[in-house]
């Protein structure tokens, strides 16, 4: 222990600030880094506060960003810019200037199932989970045990995407249809006097079998979302629309979509974007066998398995110009708000 | 639909179900008959999506109970025909020491990568979400259109290029402030524009108040924003928690898998591995490590909705 | 040991102090001691051969393996002698994850000192990065002396970096005796007589199938697929124009291939042939390789072609020998004048210029570590690549088995293709190309397919 006090390593700073052995250690390690940090925040704080006049105030400003930017800085973009260079210099991504790899990307039978896969998850789970959640939310409003019925749902948001797949593996197990079944759903379909299907193994499927597990996990998302939304409509707007006889699907149409559109929107959005970063359910199902591999999958994999990190950069990148036209909806919206 | 209900009675909050029969409007015969139906459809709609939603995790639960034996030979839906059959074998064998370590170590590696890893990017993100928000700067909203336009970028190609810089230009190679500081990172564009959002609702008459009154941003920010906040924070604690405690490819690259120091999904993955579909396993493996999660989850949901109302809606 | 340097006094007075110490410890708690005698008689190695390396005591090395939980403890424990004799601390890691994981760490800086490459094709690229350390003289010596055929899968670009670790060999075809005996088969000793063995079975037992077969594996689904067609390219082609093959000097798509591989198409796609115990033909992309075997138990399969180590896989109980439950026979060749043996194993590269390092790759090729390795065994597996330990101190009969065939002059080794191929394809597209085979696509499309995907550089 003494030696590992006075042991300081190659950066200056000393072991036990670095690294832990014993609970105790660990426990000193975190706490000693949360007051660490803290200390650093205080210090920047500070710092804005000798910050005084008009030039000052803008001083301050880029004071309480510059943490948070400086580290996104180093931490994502600079990242995503060699991204791009190296999916620009050949399957190694060390190479010469070509397009080598966005050709492959658009002409390999196998890479344009991996698009199409990647565009049935963001076109679905998004809506989807939103239709659902939104559904849900309008039926149990003010419903009786509505706390309850609501943890039912979005209970799965708390489970781990590789325990959630665990969860689905299970349900989806195939037995031959004579014997007795251990997977819920083929159980069923023999109960109906179905043959019993491998849900995972046909394409495309076991794709859509795959998006129900992220629909199953993101739902409770949006329905928690909307129906935050719902209540906050003012209730005379309801009031006012149902003494003109507006009910059931039209007062849906006309009135609650309209005042929560915006959380619809953040919802899309958020969903989306989660999904094409979707990752851990194709790994832990199908291992991104049988033409379910997405996007995220195929990166992973051509970047660390397949060494050719130039293919799977140039992925990465497909999936940046993927999500843009998210963003810039996102933009255009919050400029219209603000 | 229950939707049409106005600002609902006492009774009517009760039982949906029935129609109540005095309200502010008053309402038709038939128009009750009419509500009367779409509620008991509403309600089986409801019922129906609470039950699919339900029965796979209650499927894998009944399933970790139950013998390997038993899970391979028929459904888990035959097992309440014999109660007696159930056991507590799966947990013991998944909670058993490995060769060098016990399944309470890995517990506490990941407490102690989660709680920093929760807290620091609140703190960065609220500071951030301030000034975009409330502080007039050059260039203040192409910035943070780019902050919000960073959560495209997916966190796998970070891998090498953060651990190249951890490892080679600050010196710490592979430890818990490596792992600390990329679920920050990680963690950093989502978190501002959730907790900006929320910031931009609050009354403008406030901040100006309190700069009238000679305040400057630093005690602005602790003295007002931050107790109002404390919503929007905990919805965003609640989701950095959760996805920081089931994280694995973060964790296994910045930190490594030993048992000194490797979280509880790590385990859980060696579980799932070694033994192909050993459901038996797998199941109460799976469960272990969900458990604190939904009781963290549960007991904070309404901060959870509160704060994300706050966080996505405008206008 | 004639003149001893001060060094080297210092060295002896520590070991003697760690021995002293057990001892004390032994003696302390002697009623508990079921740890006790087998570690102090485990730590007399001979620690001369770590000598020349320096004083080594309360130096560190990482190693990072794919073996996780359980099959880990006793990697750990064979590590002991070498811990006790040189003071150097052992620091293990293993995760599922680590053949995707050390190409991250690697170039992110931050590798162990050690790694088990499962397949020499990832040594290969990992020397690609210019990262990987070449194996120094002494450890060198004792591939020469211990495994020298071996030796190769270890080289890259005619310089020696890795020494090969543990190894399996993969021409097994799992069966049970009881059912053999009762039905009265016998064991079939040409490719010819296991066709026929195939077809009596299948006519014989409506009931079952004389195969039955699994290659999922999660993101390695695919794998035992291709060694089926590795063990018969092997039966069908020979040795040399394997040789060829793996080495890309005839193409994916040669007619040599698509010969093995029609010759498995006979028995992995004929649906009357497979899957026993589990469906039709497509169950076999979705059964696990760990579940793939069992049904031999209870009847409904009758034959189970896998490695050496699918031993760990019966369950607790099982009686894996030649008269019991399990058995496994050798996957028969055209005739019985040759024997093809397939087989694999890890080789240990260094990534850190270190003399604990060195030390301790060097011990790993050691007998020392092999007959150690015998001695802490667990459930099996426990085979190494060195050919001058005792098999019979291999205490599992399968390993036994296994090392008998491997040392065997009259057989011809090969390393499993698949590991010695480039990694976009040995761990990419062969894979997924079989898979798709497996679940319909044909012979022709499919070798194409994988012929197509070989790095063109």
């Amino acid at each position: 222990m003494v030696a590992s006090l006075l042991s300081v390593a190659p950066s200056g700073i000393p072991e036990p600030f670095l690294r832990a052995e014993s609970t105790a250690g660990k426990f000193f390690l975190m706490f000693f880094a949360v007051a660490f940090f803290a200390a650093v925040f205080g210090l920047v704080l500070f710092l804005a506060s000798l910050l005084k006049g008009k030039r000052g105030e803008q001083g301050q400003g880029m004071l309480f960003a510059a943490p948070a930017v400086l580290l996104l800085a180093v931490g994502l973009l600079y990242p995503a810019v060699l991204t791009i260079i190296q999916s620009l210099r050949g399957k190694s991504g060390d190479g010469a200037f070509s397009f080598e790899n966005y050709s492959a990307m658009f002409s390999q039978p196998e890479l344009l199932t991996v698009l199409r896969n990647t565009a049935l998850w963001v076109i679905l789970v998004p809506f989807l989970a939103t239709a659902i959640g939104l559904l849900y939310a309008i039926l149990i409003d003010r419903a009786r045990g509505e706390a309850f019925a609501k943890a039912l749902i979005f209970l799965p948001m708390a489970i781990s995407m590789v325990g959630a797949s665990i969860i689905w593996k299970f349900v989806y197990q195939y037995k031959q249809t004579e014997r007795p079944q251990i997977g819920l759903l083929n159980q069923l379909f023999k109960l109906v006097g179905l043959e019993t299907q491998q849900f995972l193994l046909e394409a495309p499927l076991n794709t859509l079998m795959l998006i129900i597990v992220m629909v199953w996990i993101q739902a409770g998302f949006a329905m928690t979302v909307l129906s935050a939304a719902i209540k906050a409509i003012p209730d005379d707007i309801i009031e006012a629309a149902r003494l003109d006889g507006v009910s059931g699907f039209r007062m849906f149409r006309y009135i609650t979509l309209p005042s929560i559109r915006a959380a619809v929107v953040v919802v899309l959005t958020t969903i989306g974007i989660g999904t094409l970063k979707v990752f851990d359910i194709v790994r832990t199902m199908t291992g991104g066998q049988f033409d379910t591999s997405v996007v995220a999958n195929e990166f992973y994999n051509q970047s660390f398995r397949y060494n050719a990190p130039g293919l799977g950069a140039a992925l990465a990148v497909l999936l940046f110009v993927l999500v843009i036209p998210i963003v810039a909806y996102n933009i255009v919206q919050m400029r219209k708000e603000a | 639909m229950s939707t049409l209900q106005p600002a609902a009675t006492p009774e009517s909050m009760i039982d949906d179900a029935v129609p109540p029969s005095s309200g502010k409007a008053k309402k038709t015969a038939t128009g009750d008959a009419a509500r009367a139906v779409s509620s008991r459809w509403a309600s089986l709609v409801a019922i129906i999506i609470a039950v699919l939603w339900t029965t796979p995790t209650v499927g894998l639960l009944v399933t970790s109970f139950r013998t390997q034996r038993d899970i391979n030979s028929s459904g888990w839906w035959t097992a309440f025909g014999n109660p007696g059959a159930f056991t507590l074998e799966n947990y013991r064998e998944a909670l058993e020491p490995g060769a060098t370590s016990s399944f309470s170590q890995y517990f506490i590696n990941t407490v102690v990568i989660t709680i920093p890893a929760v807290l620091l990017p609140i703190f960065l993100a609220s500071l951030a979400a301030y000034a975009f928000a409330w502080m007039p700067f050059p260039g203040r909203d192409a910035l943070f259109v780019a902050v919000f336009a960073l959560q495209i970028v997916p966190l796998q190609i970070a891998l090498i290029p953060l651990l190249d810089m951890y490892t080679n230009k600050l010196g710490f190679g592979a430890s818990y402030w490596s792992v600390w500081l990329s679920h920050t990172i990680f963690a950093l564009p989502l978190a501002t524009f959730l907790i900006h959002n929320f910031m931009r609702e609050l009354p403008g008459e406030l901040m100006e108040a309190a700069r009238v009154d000679g305040a400057g941003h630093v005690t602005i920010f602790f003295k007002i924003l931050l107790p109002l906040l404390t919503p929007a924070l905990a919805a965003f604690g609640i989701f950095q928690f959760l996805w920081v405690w089931n994280d694995l490819l973060v964790s296994l690259v910045f930190l490594g898998g030993t048992p000194d120091v490797a979280p509880v999904t790590v385990r859980v993955a060696e579980l799932a591995g070694t033994r192909g579909n050993a459901w038996y396993l797998l199941s109460a493996g799976a469960f272990i490590s969900m458990i604190v999660p939904v009781v963290v989850f549960l007991s904070l949901q309404r901060f959870f909705v509160r704060g994300l109302l706050a966080g996505g809606l405008k206008g | 040991m004639a003149h001893k340097s001060p060094r080297r006094t210092a060295k002896v007075l520590a070991t003697l102090a760690v021995v002293s110490l057990g001892l004390a410890a032994c003696g302390s708690s002697s009623d508990d001691g079921d740890s006790g005698s087998g570690d102090s008689a485990a730590t007399k190695i001979d620690c001369a051969p770590y000598e020349k390396f320096g004083d080594l005591k309360g130096k560190e090395v990482s190693v990072y393996t794919t073996i996780v939980a359980p099959e880990d403890g006793p990697h750990i424990a064979s590590y002991k002698p070498f811990e006790d004799c040189t003071g150097v601390k052992i620091k293990y890691e293993g995760s599922r994850e680590m053949e995707a994981q050390i190409s991250v760490r690697v170039k992110g800086g931050n590798a162990p000192d050690i790694a088990y490459l499962p397949q020499p094709g990832l040594l290969k690229t990992l020397v690609a990065t210019g990262k990987v350390i070449p194996a120094p003289p002494e450890t060198e010596a004792n591939v020469d002396a211990n495994m020298p055929d071996w030796k190769t899968y270890g080289t890259v670009d005619g310089k020696f970096y890795a020494a090969p670790l543990g190894a399996n060999v993969k021409s097994f075809v799992w069966y049970s005796p009881t059912a053999f005996k009762d039905k009265g088969y016998e064991i079939p000793k040409t490719w010819d007589e296991l066709l026929a063995l195939t077809d009596k079975i299948a006519t014989d037992n409506p009931e079952a199938k004389p195969w039955c077969a699994g290659i999922e594996s999660g993101d390695a689904t695919g794998w035992p697929a291709t060694d089926w067609v590795e063990d018969v390219m092997l039966r069908t082609a020979g040795a040399e124009t394997y040789d060829k093959w793996v080495n890309h000097e005839i193409p994916f798509n040669d007619p040599a291939v698509a010969t093995a591989l029609a010759e498995v198409g006979k028995i992995l796609k004929n649906p009357k042939y497979v899957n026993g115990g589990y469906g039709d033909v497509k169950t076999i992309a979705s059964t696990s390789f760990q579940d793939a075997g069992q049904p031999i138990l209870d009847g409904t399969c009758f034959m189970h072609r896998q490695a050496s180590f699918y031993a760990a896989n019966w369950p607790e109980g099982t009686n894996v020998a030649e008269d019991g439950d399990i058995w496994a026979f050798y996957l028969p060749a055209k005739d019985e004048t040759t024997k093809p043996v397939l087989g694999a194993g890890e080789v240990t590269a260094a990534f850190r210029d270190a003399p604990e390092v060195k030390a301790f790759q060097t011990y790993l090729a050691s007998t020392e570590w092999a007959v150690e390795r015998a001695k802490t065994c667990g459930t099996g597996g426990c085979l190494t690549a060195n050919v001058n330990v005792d098999p019979t101190l291999l205490k599992n009969p399968i390993d036994n088995l296994s090392a008998t065939m491997l040392t065997d002059k009259n057989a011809t080794f090969r390393f499993d293709g698949s590991d010695l191929m480039p990694g976009a394809v040995g761990a990419g597209t062969f894979w997924k190309g079989m898979v798709n085979w497996i679940t319909g696509e044909n012979d022709k499309a499919t070798l194409d397919y994988i012929e197509n995907s070989w790095p063109k550089s």
